[in-house]
């Protein structure tokens, strides 16, 4: 289990999201990435902006988790899916749907807590 | 550059030994493979060696110099870790050490103790191999990463989940006759389809179990081996090794794996050899649906085709290529760090014709060992050859 920290960038994105203004890292060449970063993984270029993370992405693939690491012992079963926002992809919890979603499904993000530590977790919900 | 001959392998048995630390766990697979060459442990002059989360599972870190010592071993000692490919490339470096003239003689192992983890905790060990901020916070195990895989492999070439349980009824089926196997018992289609599901599409017979286990395996120059008079019929002539991103999220494609694909290319280069010059493969099937990505990372099938190839039989005893005859994570077993020094084991006996499953092969003369690291963020190859002149 990783420990209690904060991790600069990536806890920053999260306070962003909370507060409705997250965002993502672009470089000149218009490829995105997530914090914490000093280089873009795709060309190397070192000047990375902040721009707004679109407000609604699409499912690229989800599965249902039966069987859980401890930190998400309470949650399962839970939908984790991989959302397509277009300059960047974000991985989280789905939430707000009784069905795992299939591909090109609609969702927004948030962050909100897991049922079985009460952390801070990246959820999706449909929009 | 030195010709790299295979002189001695090692194994303990995969599956679940109870209270046994790792360092005797490796101690019975060095030993064996160094009685093996017909080597004793003062020819040795490096440990190359393989394990993934030893600080996790026994609380030991710094195991490199504690496991040359459990063998008997007075030589440089270097832990490699890369995940579930940790073994793979503590061979590729052991490789190149004896290739670049720097050794003549090197012990290369790997060992992993998980079962005293329970399944709770070898699951949240394991999923340290993921990105931690961006996967692991967000709830995903490794199970959940290869199911993200197999969901998208599925939608994007119109097949059918179930299918994936032809590939665990072969290998289940392959690891019968091996004695070292965790499971050693055949399963059926039905038995895999209607199992409990541990992350949809996949269910418990599309996961490898969790394992204890150690490996080693004793590499020589070729003029070393003719000065010694070793037995050592079979090479290693290619070696290679990709890199992916970490973070499935951040990949283009979740159903490619082209690290695997550049370690092949690499690998394949090296040895000059074609994917259609291969005559078997030990492939990294941590989950059925890696087997399938394997196989056409390696160019066995085309993209999309790897499923429907297996199915059809392509990879069995009596297919066209056979892949994991010796039952492969699936039901072989996976103590992770010693994977993919396992895999070079059993490879070296189908080659030499002593393996349990040799009788599926007429005379083979290349094989390739594929060994994956975490949703294939590392990847390497490795072409094996069994080459019985001695050019020294």
């Amino acid at each position: 289990m990783s420990p209690e920290m904060r991790h600069n960038g990536y806890d920053n994105l999260l306070d962003a999201i909370e507060d409705g203004e997250g965002y993502y890292l672009a470089c000149p060449e218009g490829h995105g990435s997530l914090p914490p970063r000093r280089v873009c993984p795709e060309c190397g270029s070192r000047d990375l902006t902040d721009e707004p993370l679109p407000d609604a992405g699409e499912v690229v693939a989800a599965t249902t988790v039966s069987v859980p690491g401890p930190k998400f012992a309470d949650d399962a079963p839970y939908v984790t899916a991989i959302v397509d926002f277009g300059p960047v992809r974000l991985t989280g919890v789905v939430r707000g749907t009784d069905e795992e979603p299939g591909p090109g499904f609609v969702v927004g993000v948030d962050v909100e807590e897991t049922t079985t530590e009460g952390e801070r977790v990246v959820t999706f919900r449909p929009r | 550059m030195a010709n790299v001959r295979i002189a001695g392998t090692g194994m303990t048995a995969f599956g679940e030994h109870a209270g046994r630390t790792g360092r005797d766990l490796f101690a019975e697979a060095g030993i064996d493979a160094l009685e093996d060459a017909q080597l004793d442990p003062d020819d040795i002059e490096e440990l190359y060696y393989g394990n993934f989360m030893g600080e996790l599972a026994e609380h030991q870190g710094h195991q490199a110099p504690l496991f040359a010592e459990a063998v008997g071993i007075d030589a440089p000692a270097t832990r490699f870790e890369a995940a579930c490919a940790s073994g793979g490339t503590a061979v590729r470096a052991a490789v190149q050490a004896v290739r670049n003239g720097e050794a003549d003689a090197v012990l290369v192992g790997g060992t992993e103790r998980m079962t005293d983890m329970g399944t709770a905790g070898a699951t949240d060990g394991l999923s340290i191999a993921a990105d931690d901020l961006y996967e692991i916070k967000a709830g995903m195990t490794f199970p959940g990463a290869y199911a993200l895989m197999a969901s998208a492999y599925l939608d994007a070439y119109d097949a059918d989940a179930d299918d994936l349980a032809h590939i665990a009824v072969k290998n289940h089926d392959n690891a019968v006759v091996n004695e070292k196997a965790h499971f050693q018992s055949a399963i059926t289609v039905e038995d895999a389809v209607e199992a409990p599901r541990v992350a949809s599409p996949l269910g418990l017979y599309d996961a490898c179990p969790i394992s204890d286990g150690a490996a080693a395996v004793v590499l020589t120059s070729e003029s070393f081996a003719a000065d010694h008079d070793l037995d050592a019929p079979v090479s290693v002539t290619g070696t290679g090794q990709g890199t992916d991103n970490l973070a499935l999220q951040d990949r283009e494609s979740l159903y490619r794996t082209p690290a695997a694909e550049t370690a092949a290319e690499t690998a394949y280069a090296e040895a000059d050899i074609t994917a259609a010059d291969v005559d078997c493969a030990e492939v990294h099937d941590c989950f059925t649906i890696a087997e399938v990505l394997a196989t056409e990372s390696l160019g066995f099938f085309e993209p999309g085709e790897g499923l429907a190839a297996a199915k059809a039989g392509e990879t069995t005893r009596d297919g066209s290529i056979p892949v994991n005859l010796s039952g492969g994570l699936k039901a072989k077993g996976h103590p992770v760090g010693a994977t993919g020094v396992a895999q070079i084991a059993e490879l070296t006996k189908l080659l030499s014709g002593t393996h349990a499953r040799s009788d599926a092969l007429d005379d083979p003369s290349v094989g390739i060992a594929h060994n994956a690291g975490g949703t294939v963020a590392t990847a390497t190859v490795h072409v094996l050859e069994r080459t019985t002149e001695v050019d020294a």
